[in-house]
């Protein structure tokens, strides 16, 4: 808990539900009647609604990015790094919007909620979603919200691929696009993986076809797997290295399988929390979501074509640690940019945390995001 | 105004696409953008002139010529490229030259005369590597590995059949004196050559 805020914290703020009830097709065919969206803003927007930024989640994210729910909050939300009064995405200058995406068990409608069809919660029959409806569920939260084209639409992986898809789905919509530790397309080891956490969640014997709430169970053995895996892929040898090494908890062997090595009993610490907050069936669908990302398919597999209704600027940016997303997928990106004469700018940053590179503020990520968004914000006149 | 901005700015027909390759803190590209409303990326390592680039509003790919290449650009799809004050900072001039003449229609190249004749007086007379307002470096710290003269750089378009369209000969400030067109290999200190494969004016 903070004693008191920090100067360049978007401080307390509030989340808010905006229903929708004008019905949504998804890519799967199947539509969703209604919905909620739970969503976060900070700063304000100006007269023209020009000065908006949309910030996109990854797998595990939600509407929280920035500021604290109240003086008890042990940890700002996930974004604060980024987000705030002088920071790279500068509230005093953007309208910041971040929402919970559909699926997602932080508020939004999802697998969690009640089906007003049946009363109980959706579980497994709540519909697959994919990038492109989260982004056309976004489109419409700007509608809602006054907000015609987006200063800037920002997001890391899987929110980077939010970001993307954005320049193709609404190109007149948005100025520029940030693309952040992001791919174009998961290669089939980031699906193996994917897969290896589905595997977790659904052979849990608590998780009952995805109808867990109804038998007032969680699958939380397998979510918690499923987790422990996924961290893995976020971190880098290196980090683990240096942050782990062989160190033990105790001073010797014990010769048995309990959790010996420091690495061991903090991925079972970080799975059991995860388990504990996160909705299993969301992380089906996320991950799932993941699988699904593919622009190209449609053009053959020639993303540059598929770039080719993109209108906005892009900035590109990857880790050089990152093997989940690693620079090279960046890179087949911006090629791609060029070959379709967008207007792009590419940055790998030496950082040794690996994936999670992009949510931790290094120098050299803090003055490029600092000097791109610093621009975008002359150019809107804030 | 820069005298070899202003040479280069008169080589670009506004709304070309150009690609600068060790683009610097993005000078060049911006002032084609505002002037030539150029389109275009520049390619830079250097992380600070990186960030400066973008600040501008100049499209910047962190990449390397000596590792990476051009690979990732396609044939002919560049009015233009630019070189200004790095070919003599590549390990293989002439691999670039071929790669810019092969994404570009164009190429513009700038660099430092190793003839000129402050840097032969200074050699000859201290017998110890020279260094100038062009070449402000000592042999051991130097980024400029593969320097060469005016006609060194003549011999090898020859040989590689590139035509060189146009030269321009200017001092330290990049100012075209007199003296220099005169006799440039030696009194020239930097040059603007205008390159080509294409064989129609």
């Amino acid at each position: 808990m903070p004693d008191s805020l920090p100067a360049d914290s978007v401080g307390i703020v509030s989340p808010q539900t905006y229903h929708f009830d004008t019905p949504i097709e998804l890519a799967s065919g199947r539509t969703l009647d209604s919905y909620d969206l739970m969503v976060e803003t900070y700063g304000e927007l100006n007269a023209d609604a020009s000065n908006a930024v949309l910030i996109c989640h990854a797998l595990s994210g939600h509407h929280h990015a920035a500021g604290y729910h109240s003086l008890d909050d042990r940890k700002p939300g996930w974004w604060d790094s980024c987000i705030g009064p002088g920071k790279p995405i500068d509230t005093n200058r953007f309208f910041v919007v971040c929402l919970n995406n559909l699926g997602g068990c932080h508020g939004s409608t999802g697998p969690n909620s009640l089906n007003p069809a049946t009363g109980k919660p959706y579980g497994p029959d709540f519909p697959v979603v994919t990038v492109r409806d989260w982004v056309k569920s976004q489109a419409l939260l700007a509608d809602r919200l006054g907000i015609q084209r987006w200063a800037a639409v920002v997001g890391g992986s899987l929110g980077g691929m939010q970001a993307l898809q954005w320049s193709l789905d609404y190109p007149e919509r948005l100025r520029h696009s940030v693309i952040i530790a992001s791919t174009p397309r998961l290669t089939a080891q980031n699906i193996a993986f994917n897969e290896v956490a589905r595997q977790a969640i659904t052979s849990d014997r608590e998780f009952h076809g995805g109808r867990y709430y109804e038998h007032g169970t969680l699958p939380r053995r397998g979510l918690m797997l499923a987790r422990m895996v996924g961290h893995i892929t976020y971190l880098s040898d290196a980090s683990m290295g240096e942050k782990f090494g062989r160190e033990l908890r105790e001073e010797a062997y014990k010769f048995g399988y309990d959790a010996e090595f420091q690495v061991e009993s903090y991925l079972r610490y970080q799975g059991e929390r995860f388990s504990e907050s996160f909705d299993a069936n969301t992380y089906l669908l996320m991950t799932r979501a993941l699988d699904y990302f593919d622009p190209a398919y449609e053009y053959g597999g020639d993303l540059a074509k598929a770039l080719a209704p993109a209108q906005c600027e892009f900035l590109v940016l990857s880790f050089s640690t990152d093997w989940r997303f690693a620079p090279e997928r960046s890179e087949e990106m911006v090629n791609a940019m060029i070959s379709a004469r967008k207007k792009v700018s590419y940055a790998e940053i030496d950082a040794p945390w690996g994936h999670d590179a992009f949510l931790i503020p290094t120098p050299r990520y803090t003055d490029i995001f600092t000097a791109y968004m610093d621009r975008v914000a002359r150019e809107v006149g804030v | 105004m820069r005298p070899d901005l202003d040479i280069i700015q008169q080589w670009v027909k506004p709304g070309d696409h150009v690609l600068d390759l060790g683009c610097g803190d993005g000078t060049l590209l911006d002032f084609l953008q505002r002037e030539r409303q150029a389109t275009g990326f520049g390619l830079e390592i250097n992380p600070d002139h990186i960030t400066t680039c973008m600040s501008k509003g100049v499209a910047v790919i962190e990449q390397n010529l000596d590792t990476q290449g051009l690979d990732n650009f396609d044939d002919g799809m560049f009015d233009i490229v630019l070189m200004t004050q790095a070919l003599q900072a590549v390990r293989r001039p002439d691999r670039v030259l071929d790669e810019m003449l092969r994404v570009g229609r164009e190429g513009i190249v700038t660099f430092p005369n190793f003839a000129y004749w402050r840097l032969r007086w200074g050699l000859a007379l201290s017998g110890r590597m020279p260094e100038s307002e062009a070449l402000p470096y000592k042999w051991y710290n130097t980024p400029n590995i593969r320097l060469c003269t005016f006609k060194d750089f003549e011999a090898l378009c020859r040989q590689k059949g590139i035509r060189i369209k146009s030269r321009r000969v200017v001092d330290g400030q990049h100012q075209n004196r007199w003296t220099a067109r005169l006799w440039p290999n030696l009194l020239g200190e930097i040059a603007i050559y205008r390159i080509t494969r294409e064989n129609t004016k």
